[in-house]
């Protein structure tokens, strides 16, 4: 086995590129899950995202197009599912599943004459001198300018929850239908725009990885990333700071199975391949042991439907 | 006295029920306004349409001589109309600052308005700290975020929904003290209640509605609280009728109980003890939130203890589940009734095989027993007087009342031996609740040992032989019923008496 | 204005005619989607839902049905239990990928015996295979209180990351020349999953699912064990309060529907598909969440709705060989018939008023 073909700072600059698809659609369905509502068709809206980007950016070659694209194409999809939860009151749980299986056919059927096709290429955000520090030069500078935004929605979300009264007035929703609307809040307006949110970030995730992870279209391209985001959110105790670090984590694990199986070393290539699923799984274990500190992080009204009665 | 609000024929109809009818009074400036009723009489939604909550279907109301019809709640407030509710308006994961800052339409930033919280809460002698969360503060301190709430609005007209219900008679004198000292400020007081004695204490002038119209005016200070009450009711009230009973061997011990509490907003038992014996009522009162869902629990099986705690005739049963103690004749009716005590969208008849598969005998090898099941659910029906057209009904379709009457004529005809209710008539009207009381004593005429939780004080001194408090976890000695003064109750309920260490045998 | 308007309580007619309106409403937006791919809405619907039955190859596409029928019905019987629980097991499509592997190991390790007893130990061991995946969810749930929608979810990856490995490795034919790919179970006798009535379609999983529609009726509308499952759904409360343990809940209804996952999986190896191969799983365990739903988690329901997504899969198939459709246009199609199946939901339990209030009208009458 030789280790020396690794080298750390490359891995960790892969890192933050690897994790910023789950970091963008886990810090979404973080506002959703905060207002209340369990949306599981992260997946499905990721996938949706990535092909609508992917067409997008193709057909204008304008990359900065696509991803106004996929936000577009995963927030009508969002849309379908703040209807029917919010306004036609449906089960949660399965309009979100709905939403993943609609999304991957709908993403297959969109995609059918872009497989194959290189996008154009995403710029890096010139750094300048920054760039040539050594070890933190390489990892933190030099990045696309989405990785940049991703960071910087984790800490405007962080920000808005924490200081606004419209980011007071959404925890507010999540913690308590019922009593928001008898102050006089519009809950489903409030939650209806928490979904859309997270349309958006995860069509922008999923961007992410069709135009500029992999990048190419293919089918089911998203593997469960979307899963996992909803997973990270469980892990983050609904907390931004704490949903990044879960998400350079899956990032790190990700980027070290791949470098180690392009290393050749002596561990099969599926078990490496599982192991983000398995690293997941864990961390939840973990997290959900932990009764109090989960419990205290959820939203108290998370996925019940809310009909005003009076 | 000039009119601060005036209401003018309001009606407001839901599917199948008109919650107001042509409802008509006035609040004078600085006056304390009762609005009197029983459960069901329309006092909440007439509340909700001076709130902004809802809107009448026609009528129209005045508001400091200008024609008011608030949108929402925000225009409400903007008014300077402020309400405390009796559920629903905190937010338990928020801190007092934030959830009071949810209440107020425009609040000036965190930091000041924790200054401005400090300032009122010491003014009016409601100690709040700013920073707490509201889920770790107690039914009074909650109350007084409410209040501090409204305060801060310089309101106009403040609006109290059943603020009493989950107070001890202390803390009722405290609540008294600041409304009358926001009266002499100016400020109007719309008091909702069905306690005839706090709005003789309190009010100036009373409304009194029954089926959603207004069926008379008041004044408090001359009537006597008899007249109100069959206004109220409509007819004249029956007093249950007690009859001397023999009380037999203990049936149910319980001894050093302490348990965690169920999750972060719940109490845990401090060293519980009582014994109940045959024939015997045994009520225990106590402010929601001081442990009675985790005893509830422990008795009813829900949750288990280890051995030595709990044992039915001599019996430990601490750690059997609630199919077995079912089956020793240990029932039990929890307070929440849809939901708990019953599943909302099944049939009458489920409902009844939920507790009674055993005891009524409804199952053969596993395999349900549907005409058994039936047969039990319509006795029920019949011999509680439940009003519904049929037992394929969904639970979620009876009233309160009825639904009430169900749960606990499922649990009374198994003949149980020990039976535990909490809250019997929380939520239920006047004649149904006097048909439970009734219920509950003739059960206990019969020998069965009976277990009765309740915040209704007058309820229990009403009905029990021997009264305990819980407070915060802790469990008085039972004393016998007859002997104590409501100034005593409240000590009990404050948790001023030592608790029990043991039942001496 | 419209508004909603709770009903006093759910409304069985409406319940029973919903799945109805459901399909009509997906056939209608299908025509639209099918219109905007470029192709003839009526004849891409008639292709789907008629000509597999009716149509000239009438006689191959009835075979089919029952053998995608199969595995779709009882996957989705078990899933139907778990979901009127609020159990969400999600992740069927890992427990019949594990049921497929154990199930066919089985049957690898006694080639070339030829022995009666072969196909019934394949069987037990497929129920273990895809029981045992769904233990994992199940303890963890139980054990650490972890969501278990998203521990099966992720299990299915994890479970395909090991079907590859058996493909490519332990259950590699050795004759094969070394392509991936395990033998032919089909062509193994004593251990193929042979129709039991020739030209139907009804192999030993056809007659399975049937049996276990027949047992999940018994037991949900008979069996205080079935009545213990829908009060733990409808009432988790309730459900503790009448005495129900909800973690033996747990283990049954996601015991049930794993086994009932691995035998789909068992039966699909041993027959239809043959060989464990890289892509064996096609996404039953999915599309049997719509059935599941679309059959109301009713046992008759899910008969009915397993025959209908599976004439969907051949209509497709037809529709994709004779029109060129897109493969994917009917996974879309049936991921749309789900959304309408619970959009119409609200209707069981709510009623659609428009203008002012039903009561209010009475009134001024």
């Amino acid at each position: 086995m030789d280790f020396s073909s690794i080298n750390p700072v490359l891995l960790a600059a892969s890192l933050m590129v690897a994790a910023t698809p789950i970091l963008l659609a886990a810090i979404g369905e973080m506002v959703v899950e905060k207002a209340g509502v369990l949306n599981l068709g992260v997946e499905g809206m990721m996938i949706v995202g990535a092909i609508s980007g992917f067409a997008v950016a193709v057909e204008t070659g304008s990359p900065w197009l696509g991803f106004l694209g996929a936000m577009v194409g995963a927030t009508a999809l969002a849309m379908v599912f703040a209807v029917l939860t919010q306004f036609l009151l449906s089960n949660q749980v399965a309009t979100g599943l709905a939403l993943t299986l609609f999304g991957l056919g709908l993403s297959a059927l969109m995609g059918q004459g872009y497989v194959g096709i290189k996008p154009p290429s995403v710029p890096k955000v010139p750094a300048g001198p920054l760039a040539d520090i050594p070890t933190i030069g390489p990892v933190i500078f030099g990045h696309d300018a989405i990785v940049y935004l991703s960071l910087l929605a984790v800490l405007g979300v962080w920000a808005f929850l924490k200081y606004t009264r419209a980011g007071l007035i959404l925890r507010a929703v999540g913690e308590s239908h019922d009593a928001a609307h008898g102050l006089g809040y519009k809950v489903v307006a409030v939650r209806v725009a928490a979904i859309a949110f997270g349309g958006a970030m995860a069509g922008l995730g999923g961007a992410y990885l069709s135009l500029v992870r992999v990048p190419q279209w293919t089918e089911g391209m998203t593997a469960g990333a979307g899963w996992i985001a909803l997973a990270i959110v469980v892990f983050g105790a609904w907390r931004p700071g704490r949903v990044m670090l879960g998400a350079y984590l899956f990032g790190g694990v990700t980027v070290l199975q791949l470098t180690l199986q392009a290393g050749g070393v002596a561990i099969p290539a599926e078990a490496l391949s599982m192991s983000p699923y398995l690293v997941t799984i864990l961390v939840l274990v973990i997290m959900s042991a932990d009764r109090g500190r989960a419990a205290f992080g959820a939203p108290a009204a998370l996925g019940r439907a809310f009909h005003a009665s009076a | 006295m000039t009119a601060l609000l005036k209401i003018d024929r309001i009606t407001k109809a839901y599917p199948g029920v008109v919650a107001n009818d042509q409802v008509s009074f006035r609040i004078g400036k600085g006056e304390i306004h009762a609005l009197l009723g029983e459960n069901g009489a329309g006092k909440s939604t007439l509340v909700k349409m001076i709130y902004g909550l809802v809107r009448p279907d026609s009528g129209s109301m005045l508001f400091g001589g200008e024609a008011y019809a608030p949108a929402s709640p925000h225009a409400a407030r903007r008014a300077g109309v402020t309400m405390v509710f009796q559920h629903f308006s905190l937010f338990e994961a928020l801190t007092v600052a934030e959830n009071i800052a949810l209440g107020m339409e425009e609040p000036p930033p965190m930091g000041q308005l924790a200054g401005r919280i400090e300032e009122v809460s010491r003014a009016y002698g409601l100690p709040l700290d700013p920073d707490r969360r509201v889920g770790a503060l107690s039914a009074g301190e909650r109350q007084r975020v409410e209040i501090v709430r409204c305060l801060l609005q310089d309101p106009k007209l403040l609006i109290m929904d059943e603020p009493t219900s989950v107070l001890t008679p202390q803390e009722v004198d405290t609540l008294f003290d600041t409304l009358r000292r926001l009266k002499s400020e100016g400020t109007s007081i719309l008091y909702i209640s069905h306690k005839l004695e706090e709005i003789r204490a309190l009010c100036d002038g009373a409304t009194i509605l029954r089926g959603g119209k207004v069926v008379g005016t008041a004044d408090p200070k001359s009537a006597s609280a008899r007249e109100m009450a069959e206004m109220m009711v409509g007819s004249l009230l029956k007093t249950p009728e007690r009859r001397d009973t023999m009380v037999g061997k203990p049936a149910l011990e319980v001894d050093g109980l302490s348990i965690k509490a169920m999750d972060a907003f719940g109490t845990a038992l401090k060293d519980v003890a009582f014994q109940v014996r045959q024939g015997e009522i045994l009520g225990i009162g106590g402010v929601a939130g001081n442990g009675q869902d985790e005893l509830m629990a422990v008795l009813s099986g829900e949750r288990r203890v280890g051995l030595g705690h709990v044992s039915l005739f001599g019996k430990d049963i601490g750690r059997l589940g609630p199919k077995v103690r079912r089956a020793a004749g240990l029932l039990a009716a929890p307070e929440e009734r849809l939901g708990h005590a019953a599943a909302p969208d099944m049939s009458l008849v489920e409902n009844a095989l939920m507790t009674g598969a055993v005891r009524k005998d409804l199952l053969a090898a596993g395999f349900l027993r549907w005409g058994a099941a039936r047969a039990f659910a319509d006795e029920v029906i019949e011999r509680f007087d439940v009003r519904t057209p049929g037992s394929d009904r969904a639970a979620r379709s009876l009233s309160g009342g009825n639904l009430q009457k169900f749960v606990i004529g499922r649990e009374m005809l198994q003949k149980p031996e020990v039976l535990v209710v909490n809250q019997p008539t929380w939520g239920v009207d006047a004649a149904a609740a006097a048909a439970i009381r009734q219920a509950l004593i003739d059960l206990a005429a019969d020998r069965t040992a009976v277990i009765v939780i309740s915040q209704d004080l007058e309820e229990l001194i009403e009905i029990s032989d021997n009264f305990s408090a819980l407070c915060d976890g802790r469990l008085t000695e039972p004393r016998p019923t007859a002997s104590l003064s409501v100034d005593e109750i409240g000590i009990m309920l404050g948790g001023g008496a030592a608790p029990l260490a043991q039942v001496a045998e | 204005m419209i508004r909603l308007e709770k009903r006093p309580e759910p409304s069985r007619r409406v319940a029973a005619i919903t799945p109805v309106l459901a399909v009509l409403a997906t056939m209608v937006a299908g025509g639209a989607m099918f219109a905007l791919l470029g192709k003839d809405p009526f004849a891409s619907i008639r292709t789907i839902f008629w000509d597999p039955i009716f149509g000239e190859f009438a006689f191959y596409y009835r075979g089919q049905l029952l053998v995608k029928a199969g595995p779709l019905i009882l996957i989705a019987i078990g899933l139907s239990m778990g979901f009127r629980a609020g159990i969400w097991n999600i992740g069927a499509e890992g427990q019949y990928i594990m049921g497929a592997i154990a199930g066919a190991a089985v049957g690898l390790a006694f080639f070339p015996a030829d022995l009666w007893i072969i196909f019934p130990l394949m069987v037990i061991a497929g129920a273990l295979g895809g029981f045992l995946w769904a233990m994992i969810p199940a303890l963890l749930r139980t054990k650490f209180n972890t969501n278990e929608i998203l521990v099966s979810l992720l299990l299915v990856y994890v479970a395909e990351q090991i079907l590859a490995t058996m493909a490519l490795g332990a259950l590699r034919n050795p004759d094969g020349g070394g392509f991936p790919g395990s033998r032919n179970l089909a062509q193994y006798p004593a251990a193929a999953n042979t129709e039991i009535i020739a030209g139907t379609g009804a192999h030993w999983g056809v007659a399975a699912a049937v049996l276990a529609v027949v047992f999940a009726h018994i037991l949900i509308t008979r069996h205080i064990l079935g009545f213990h499952v829908r009060l733990s759904g409808e009432s988790p409360k309730a459900a503790r309060f009448a005495g129900v343990n909800p973690n033996r809940i747990i283990f049954f209804c996601l015991g049930i529907s794993g086994a009932l996952a691995g035998l789909a999986g068992l039966f699909e190896v041993a027959g239809p598909a043959g060989q464990i191969s890289i892509d064996f799983n096609v996404g039953y365990g999915f599309t049997a969440i719509i059935v599941a739903f679309l059959g109301r988690l009713n046992p008759i329901g899910i008969l009915l709705a397993g025959l209908l997504m599976a004439l969907t899969y051949i209509g497709g198939e037809a529709a994709q060989a004779t029109l060129g459709l897109p493969a994917a246009a009917i996974q879309a199609f049936q991921g749309m018939l789900l959304f309408f199946l619970l959009a119409m939901d609200v209707f069981t339990n709510y009623r659609i008023r428009f203008g002012r209030s039903a009561a209010a009208e009475q009134r001024a009458a």
